[in-house]
């Protein structure tokens, strides 16, 4: 499980955490800027920069925000062909890679033996070669996994390269000032884009949902990018806590919280990630890890379902919030994984599983908040709207 | 006005303490978007849990800072929490207490102290 950059405490005590963390090419631009750091996977992070959390949030969905997410983990599959490479990275992931197209990205789960959910990814088919992005938290895990068990495919971690996220509805303005091919780009678009005289692996994807684009960017040209970006008066940089709150009213799953190894792809609403051919019934069914019980779940349906929560209150839900069916007595029914402040929906906001039978929207449950059962209605996800470019 | 270690500012109004928390504490957390207040004429003992705030990062609990009577709360904060990182040292005051006991006031800190503490 990640780090937790937003753990509760007692009382109002601000420790130090002094451990050895590693730093992104952005680390000294994060302090200039007088940003807050957290520890998050391992590495130093902005948790947020002097406009907070609120401001940054909003500034994301109005105009746009600057993010250095340069702690995932990129990794380059290369082989003999692309055929070759998708055929092998099929064998980890239930989704259909061999007809990924050309300059084409898509969202990707690893699954263990049991169905459970290992991580879950971006991959891309970059003409001879397939583009992957990973949680940092699983990074290390994921390239073992991948290096073990990719028949013929050569793993490559690019540790040489920053990832810089430009998001929000001016995200297209600022960056085909730069660079305009990015415009012609639509959702889930990967190119190979020159920006500054830098080499530049640019998709218009995010974790957000708004439109917008992700950059890998060599790690000596990242700091002069991530400046001529933040020029930008539109622009403005964004820490971890309003990336967590975008894409908590997203409807974005986080890993470790949301989805874990004891969780299932169906359950976790994420059925729509694993194409036909894959499924039963379809060409290329099943031949990845827990194919079995992955496609039992879907064609079965779930006992339990991730689902939107909006609780009634101002009280904030968060993660471990046990629900209920009734404002008093009976057994907990299931569990917040992901829950707290939606800006942009100007109240609280959460995402949790419940038994299927209660998760039809509108269906009035109680999470335990200090020992208080307060209602909380089940709504469909996302709670704001997608902005993507189609 | 005297300081707590727990970030709480205490200011002597008659025979009654005002209770807030301070600038730094009001950065620290971030943006307050949930106040839950103790009832009106509760009495409390010192280090009780007795205020919930929340902020877009954590929950956090205020401490009631001496044995007493919660003799006023500042119900304008449960609609509008906004006004704790706007004014903490003044209109976000949470509550007033009426102390058993005014003695244990001088064991907190004094202005310099708390500066201190903090590292200013």
């Amino acid at each position: 499980m990640p780090e937790c950059f937003l753990e509760n405490h007692a009382g109002l005590g601000f420790g130090l955490v002094m451990t050895d963390l590693l730093t992104t090419p952005l680390h000294a631009l994060h302090l200039e800027l007088g940003a807050k750091m957290v520890p998050f996977a391992g590495y130093d992070m902005p948790v947020q920069y002097p406009a907070g959390i609120m401001a940054e949030h909003q500034h994301t969905r109005a105009k746009a925000g600057l993010f250095d997410v340069s702690h995932m983990g990129q990794v380059i599959l290369s082989g003999k062909s692309w055929e070759e490479i998708a055929a092998a990275f099929e064998t980890l992931v239930p989704m259909d890679v061999l007809g990924l197209g050309e300059g084409r990205q898509r969202y990707g789960l690893f699954t263990d033996p049991d169905g459970g959910i290992l991580d879950d990814l971006m991959f891309a088919n970059r003409g001879d070669h397939l583009f992957v992005v990973v949680n940092a938290a699983c990074k290390a895990d994921d390239i073992a996994h991948m290096t073990a068990h990719l028949k013929g495919v050569t793993v490559t971690p690019v540790t040489d390269r920053a990832l810089i996220a430009l998001q929000g509805p001016a995200a297209e303005a600022v960056l085909a000032a730069l660079a305009p091919a990015v415009a012609g780009m639509t959702f889930m678009d990967v190119a190979t884009v020159e920006i500054d005289g830098a080499e530049c692996w640019v998709s218009r994807s995010g974790y957000t949902g708004e439109d917008g684009y992700e950059i890998s960017v060599p790690e000596a040209a990242a700091e002069a990018l991530a400046r001529r970006l933040l020029e930008h008066p539109d622009v403005m940089p964004i820490g971890l806590g309003a990336r967590d709150s975008l894409r908590l009213e997203a409807g974005l799953c986080l890993y470790g919280h949301d989805i874990d190894g004891d969780t299932l792809p169906a359950e976790a609403g994420l059925t729509w990630a694993i194409q036909k051919v894959r499924r039963s019934g379809g060409k290329r069914a099943g031949g990845f890890p827990g194919a079995e019980a992955v496609l039992a779940q879907i064609e079965n349906g779930p006992e339990r379902r991730r689902v939107g929560l909006r609780p009634e209150g101002r009280a904030p839900m968060r993660e471990g919030v046990e629900l209920f069916e009734a404002e008093s007595g009976g057994q907990a029914v299931g569990r917040i994984t992901s829950g707290g402040f939606g800006p942009t929906v100007g109240a609280p906001v959460a995402m949790g599983y419940v038994p299927a039978r209660l998760a039809a929207p509108g269906t009035r449950l109680f999470g335990e908040v200090r020992g208080k059962r307060l209602p909380a209605v089940v709504e469909k996800l996302p709670f704001v709207a997608a902005g993507f470019k189609r | 006005m005297k300081f707590t270690e727990e970030h709480e500012w205490l200011l002597e109004e008659g025979d009654l303490i005002v209770v807030g928390i301070t600038e730094y504490a009001a950065e620290q957390l971030g943006d307050i978007v949930f106040v839950e207040l103790p009832e009106e004429g509760t009495q409390v003992s010192k280090d009780d849990e007795i205020v919930v705030i929340e902020s877009v990062k954590a929950a956090s609990d205020i401490l009631a800072p001496l044995d007493g009577e919660i003799v006023e709360v500042n119900s304008a904060l449960v609609d509008n929490p906004a006004k704790v990182n706007e004014d903490p040292m003044g209109d976000g005051w949470f509550f007033k207490i009426k102390p058993a006991d005014l003695s244990p006031m001088k064991d907190y800190m004094d202005d310099a102290a708390y500066k201190d503490f903090i590292g200013e």
